[in-house]
């Protein structure tokens, strides 16, 4: 049995301090990615008072098994690096707050983020480092059969297809990775993809082919999930003739990408036709004292050393962009 | 061979000793017709071995019936969590801790002995005040990085208020069980048989439940 232990979660100094609705924070950081993370290191060396909400640690790099191209390390888990990030954060007195979530915040001189859970917190400078999520599919019974047979976390819940006909959507790397991971469990695994071909690389084309379980569709979409109380099947439609038919399944992994976490922000607030964050190359956004960093930005190639970068270099902009609002002040 | 390699050991002990005050595991297991119970109960030797605040007493499901079900143990393994006085304090592992729920297991076990991680004010008024009876299961598997964080918080509701008690089921350990709940997705949380979460959620959307389930009587 192995036990994937994060020690360091334990032992490790924790000065972080409930986030105060009453306080008048220098800069308030959306996010606990590598960008928000990164950002909230930058900030409190600089001395600047500081508030951070992550609505779930980590961000994506949770959600990835193995990293090899951070550098300082040639391998580490995700789960680990991110333990490592927060190790790094806790050690500050900054106002912390996980699970939270924030959907909506105000412009202005002050500005005011609001949470889901209706609480306030006032900022001169903000960081929006929200990150992105997993893109679903957006048609009917999605939302109600998530849990109950649609899944987004394939090595979590995998195992609980045992023995079952299961459908991925999505061949790109991870509607295959995902399909490698059902194959030796599930009985049977149909790939549903809505180009001619997949789009994974070499490789993982090679190992998910090495199954005889796995079948795939091509140039489909998924248009329905079926089900009354649990998933029994989707409904397809070929884009080039049109037809429309209907597999059963018990289980569909949704695998198709990531969209931008940038629902909360307001109208004033210019997004791309992707929903991502224009910035200039100091992480400004169209609004004033409103910066953004990482993977909800337009920033090209979406990498944690990338992401990290941009969250400092945001910090960094961020304090001067106090040390001028105090000057005029 | 022991469950824990050397490292892994080395780490446990250090973090075991962070705990302030003693802490209780009650054992149920049986010698047949468990596969995991050999696993579960090498685990519960081996950490209780670690630190002399942890200590373990271990029951048969069956010739002990009676202490079962003075815990409300219903199936095994079980581990059962009690605080210094021996209290029953609603907190249940069913299978074993392993993969990343050693972290919620130690995580509950640091709580539970004075060593918790401090709440909001106005959050722990509002667990304090849950009136009604409150049964919360929460369906995981070990390979599931954002399962430990669904337990640890049912759990420290548990700790908090005694109308609250939370277990972890491991959907692998129990299949006919997660069968029986439909869950093909973790953290799948069942508040009072009829209410139900997916993934990973603050402390708030159980206290909203909570608050639903006050509403309806
Ligand atoms: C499966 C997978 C594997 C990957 N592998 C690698 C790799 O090997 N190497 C590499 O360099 N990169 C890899 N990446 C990419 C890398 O993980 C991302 O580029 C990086 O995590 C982006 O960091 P971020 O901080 O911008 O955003 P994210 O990591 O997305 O973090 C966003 C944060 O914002 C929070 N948030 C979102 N909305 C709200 C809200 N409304 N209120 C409060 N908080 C909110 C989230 O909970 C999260 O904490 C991988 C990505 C995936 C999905």
């Amino acid at each position: 049995m192995e036990f994937k232990l994060s020690a360091a979660s334990f032992v490790s100094e924790k000065n972080f301090l409930p986030l105060d609705q009453s306080a008048l924070y220098d800069v308030f950081i959306i996010g606990g990615g590598p960008a928000g993370l990164t950002a909230a290191v930058y900030c409190m060396r600089k001395g600047l008072s500081t508030g951070i909400v992550v609505k779930s640690l980590g961000g994506q790099v949770a959600d990835t098994s193995d990293v090899e191209n951070y550098m300082g390390y040639r391998h580490i888990s995700g789960v680990d690096l991110v333990e490592k990030f927060r190790e790094q954060v806790h050690q500050f007195p900054i106002g912390y707050d996980e699970g939270a979530e924030v959907v909506s915040f105000s412009e202005g001189k002050i500005k005011k983020v609001v949470f889901s859970d209706g609480r306030s917190f006032s900022c001169k400078a903000l960081i929006i480092a929200s990150g992105k999520s997993w893109r679903r599919l957006g048609v009917p019974g999605e939302d109600r059969l998530t849990g109950r047979g649609v899944a987004f976390c394939t090595v979590c819940d995998a195992p609980l297809f045992a023995g079952k006909n299961v459908v991925v959507v999505g061949g790109g790397n991870s509607g295959v990775e995902s399909a490698i991971d059902l194959a030796p469990l599930a009985s049977k695994v149909t790939v549903i993809q809505n180009l001619s071909e997949l789009t994974a690389d070499t490789v993982l084309v090679k190992k998910l082919n090495s199954f005889n379980n796995v079948e795939f569709i091509y140039n489909s979409i998924v248009e329905e999930i079926l089900g009354e109380d649990i998933v029994s099947g989707v409904k397809l439609r070929d884009l080039g003739t049109g037809r429309v038919s209907e597999i059963a399944t018990e289980g569909v992994f949704v695998e198709i990408g990531l969209d931008p976490n940038s629902r909360f922000v307001p109208p004033s607030l210019e997004l791309n036709r992707f929903g991502e964050i224009p910035v200039d190359c100091n992480c400004r956004t169209s609004l004033t004292g409103v910066f953004a960093a990482g993977d909800v930005t337009t920033v090209a190639y979406k990498q944690i050393i990338i992401a990290g970068g941009e969250g400092a270099k945001a910090a960094l902009a961020a304090w001067d962009y106090l040390l001028k609002l105090n000057e005029e002040e | 061979m022991a469950l824990f390699e050397n490292e892994v050991r080395k780490q446990l002990t250090e973090i075991l000793n962070e705990m302030k005050d003693d802490v209780k595991l009650v054992y149920f297991t049986q010698q047949i017709e468990c596969p995991m119970c050999r696993e579960a109960s090498m685990f519960v030797n081996e950490i209780s071995s670690l630190s002399e605040k942890l200590s373990q007493k271990t029951y048969n499901f069956v010739t002990d019936k009676t202490v079962a079900e003075e815990y409300g143990v219903d199936k095994i393994p079980a581990i059962v969590i009690l605080d210094k006085d021996g209290t029953d304090l609603g907190i249940k592992y069913y299978g074993v801790p392993g993969g990343y729920e050693i972290n919620s297991f130690l995580g509950t076990v640091l709580e539970v002995s004075g060593h918790g991680e401090e709440i909001p004010d106005e959050i722990l008024n509002e667990i304090k005040s849950v009136k009604n009876k409150i049964d919360i299961k929460v369906f995981v598997s070990l390979a599931c990085p954002h399962c430990p964080g669904a337990v640890s918080t049912s759990h420290r509701l548990a700790l908090e208020n005694e109308n609250i008690r939370a277990e972890m089921i491991d959907s692998n350990t129990f299949p006919y069980l997660a069968q029986r709940y439909n869950v093909t997705g973790v953290p799948k949380i069942i508040i009072n048989e009829k209410y139900e979460l997916t993934g990973a959620h603050p402390i708030n959307s159980f206290l909203e439940i909570m608050k639903k389930i006050e509403q309806e009587q």
